[in-house]
């Protein structure tokens, strides 16, 4: 049994000759959905090649659900690993990939064939299962390492680009997958470029550049220990030029604008919960409030005020 | 109920067969494994053409250095290149070797497993030449000579060691190709480099000759090449202080399980990093 339930970086920093992969990494990586977002070359797959064993830190200590990562016979029970790597053993069908991967676990024949199909099953590749992986589209290549990796029922999955080349539908039907995974208390570390995806899926995000982590934890967290940003706040209401003049005269506004609609204000503050607090009171005397909505505490904007000059990420 | 480690082994097996035995990269193998047949076979068929038979013993000695100087030194030496360096450097050069990496199982299991394939390939290929080979040397001198020379002369133990030393051969040669495939990116300069002090083993001082695979292979041949003949060939086979056998087969053996104890080092170190292969 595993000894704990995280997965931990201590001081991990890893170069390849001079070059930087990662640098003085700390994580303590929660259950749950949790995204690395970079642009290309900050170390999302150094990361995740990492904590698979791939490859070795040049200084500190990783571990799995408490299992150091130089141990892949006992790592490799509750880890799985759907890489970014496009290749595979030559001549090899879609059953062929996942069940001798399950041999290799040690499975018998009976129980290998049986979890083989069960993970071929869930994504949607029961057709093109008997075909060799050397005629299947980028898509569907996607899937089979999927099925791979999730065949033998892991505790961490570990998915580099896992959406890549994956049409909308299957798409849809890929995150649906890592939810339900998520909520029966499984890891699922994702890197993705679709960062309103990213979003949408993450439960917490680690923000990569050059190697360092930037920022980590829950995108609402993350977003109001960014002082320098003002907050930006979306109000919907009737009158939004009387709103704007009351407004205004709070000392922690630091802008506000009418919505291009015509029927809102984004307002920049620098003290989200004094200025909640005054909404209440306006509420009260006469301008009807609709909604209220944070603009930008998604990973789109913390990514943008973080990293967002070394890359455009869209 | 196997052991985990014996049922791995078996599906690394399974896996690594297919790939040695029916690789396009591998064909070349098979022609080198052929050759001596094809030398032997038409050697024989043009003796029968011309109603001829040669002296017996001359075809023994023939054999005796054709195995020594060219099956053994070229043949199965560069056959052991091919398949056993590429078992792991092929992998990583096709980039595939994550597959196996991301299993749960142990490296040392996944090399054993992986020997255990090129060893099976290796012998299957070279012995069943050198049967061939035995077979087609004496085809011309007809079935009641050689069935003489099997049943009461040498000719039974002769090709039992030469067999033997065939799977000894692959079981030396096996295991350093398969150490240098995991140690070094490109696997020609250990092979030239191991072909060379192969070669020279004859002239080194009497210690150094025994970390050689060819010293303990040359003790166990059944007929000694004549160091007086004076060719080329008879000096490289001179062997002035023949290892007995109860002392050559366990020592290839060792020789090889140290290598592969070396080799088991290197491969728990060994990261994947295809970018810069």
């Amino acid at each position: 049994m595993p000894a704990n339930d995280r997965v931990v970086f201590e001081n991990v920093s890893k170069f390849y000759g001079d070059v930087l992969g990662v640098n003085k990494v700390n994580l303590s990586i929660p259950p749950g959905i949790t995204s690395l977002v970079g642009p290309n070359g900050s170390g999302k797959t150094t990361l995740m090649n990492l904590m698979s064993g791939l490859i070795r830190p040049s200084r500190g200590r990783i571990t799995v659900l408490g299992i150091r990562t130089d141990q892949p016979d006992e790592l490799f029970r509750y880890l799985g690993y759907c890489t970014q790597f496009d290749s595979f053993p030559k001549g090899f069908t879609g059953y062929q990939f996942v069940y001798s991967y399950l041999r290799l676990y040690g499975c018998a024949h009976g129980e290998a064939e049986e979890l083989t199909w069960k993970a071929i099953e869930r994504v949607g590749m029961m057709d093109a299962a008997r075909r060799k992986i050397a005629g299947y589209s980028k898509g569907m290549r996607q899937r089979i390492k999927l099925a791979q990796s999730t065949c033998h029922g892991p505790s961490v999955l570990v998915l580099d680009e896992p959406l890549n080349g994956l049409d909308p539908l299957v798409r849809a039907e890929t995150i649906a997958l890592f939810r339900t995974l998520a909520e029966d208390g499984m890891h699922i570390i994702i890197s993705s470029h679709i960062l309103h995806e990213v979003d949408a899926i993450s439960d917490q995000v680690i923000l990569l550049s050059n190697g360092y982590v930037v920022a980590e934890g829950k995108i609402a967290g993350v977003r109001s220990e960014m002082q320098d940003h003002p907050m930006q706040i979306l109000i919907r209401c009737n009158r939004p030029q009387e709103l704007a003049a009351k407004v205004f005269a709070q000392e922690s506004v630091v802008e506000a604008q009418i919505h291009k609609d015509g029927l809102g204000l984004l307002v920049k503050t620098r003290d989200a919960n004094r200025f909640y607090l005054m909404l209440n009171h306006i509420a009260q005397n006469g301008v009807s409030i609709e909604s209220v909505a944070p603009a930008d505490d998604d990973v789109n904007s913390v990514y943008d005020y973080l990293i967002g000059s070394e890359e455009p990420q869209k | 109920m196997n052991p985990l480690w014996i049922v791995q082994t078996l599906a690394v097996l399974r896996l690594e067969l297919r790939k040695t035995f029916f690789s396009k990269r591998g064909f070349w193998i098979y022609l080198l494994a052929l050759a001596p047949v094809v030398l032997f076979t038409g050697h024989s068929l043009l003796e029968m053409k011309n109603h001829r038979v040669c002296d017996f013993g001359q075809d023994t000695n023939i054999f005796a250095t054709v195995f020594q100087i060219f099956f053994i030194r070229l043949g199965v030496f560069f056959g052991c290149v091919g398949i056993f360096m590429n078992l792991f450097r092929g992998e990583v050069l096709d980039k595939s070797l994550h597959y196996y990496f991301l299993a749960p199982i142990r490296r040392e299991v996944l090399l054993v497993g992986k020997f255990l394939a090129g060893l099976l390939a290796t012998i299957v290929i070279f012995t069943s030449s050198a049967m061939l080979q035995f077979i087609g040397m004496y085809l011309h001198h007809g079935w009641n000579v050689v069935s003489d020379y099997l049943g009461s002369g040498n000719g039974l133990s002769h090709l039992i060691a030469y067999l033997g030393v065939t799977v000894l051969a692959c079981i030396g040669y096996g295991s350093v190709f398969l150490a240098s495939g995991v140690a070094f990116r490109n696997p020609l300069i250990p092979a030239g480099v191991i072909l060379v002090w192969e070669s020279i083993n004859s002239f080194l001082p009497a210690i150094l000759q025994k970390f050689s695979v060819i010293y303990y292979l040359k003790s166990l041949c059944p007929i000694q090449i004549d160091p007086h003949a004076g060719s080329f060939f008879s000096l490289l086979s001179i062997n002035a202080d023949p290892m007995p056998a109860y002392i050559a087969v366990p020592g290839l053996i060792l020789l090889a399980v140290a290598v592969l104890v070396l080799a088991s080092f290197q491969v728990r170190r060994m990261e994947i990093n295809y970018a810069t292969e």
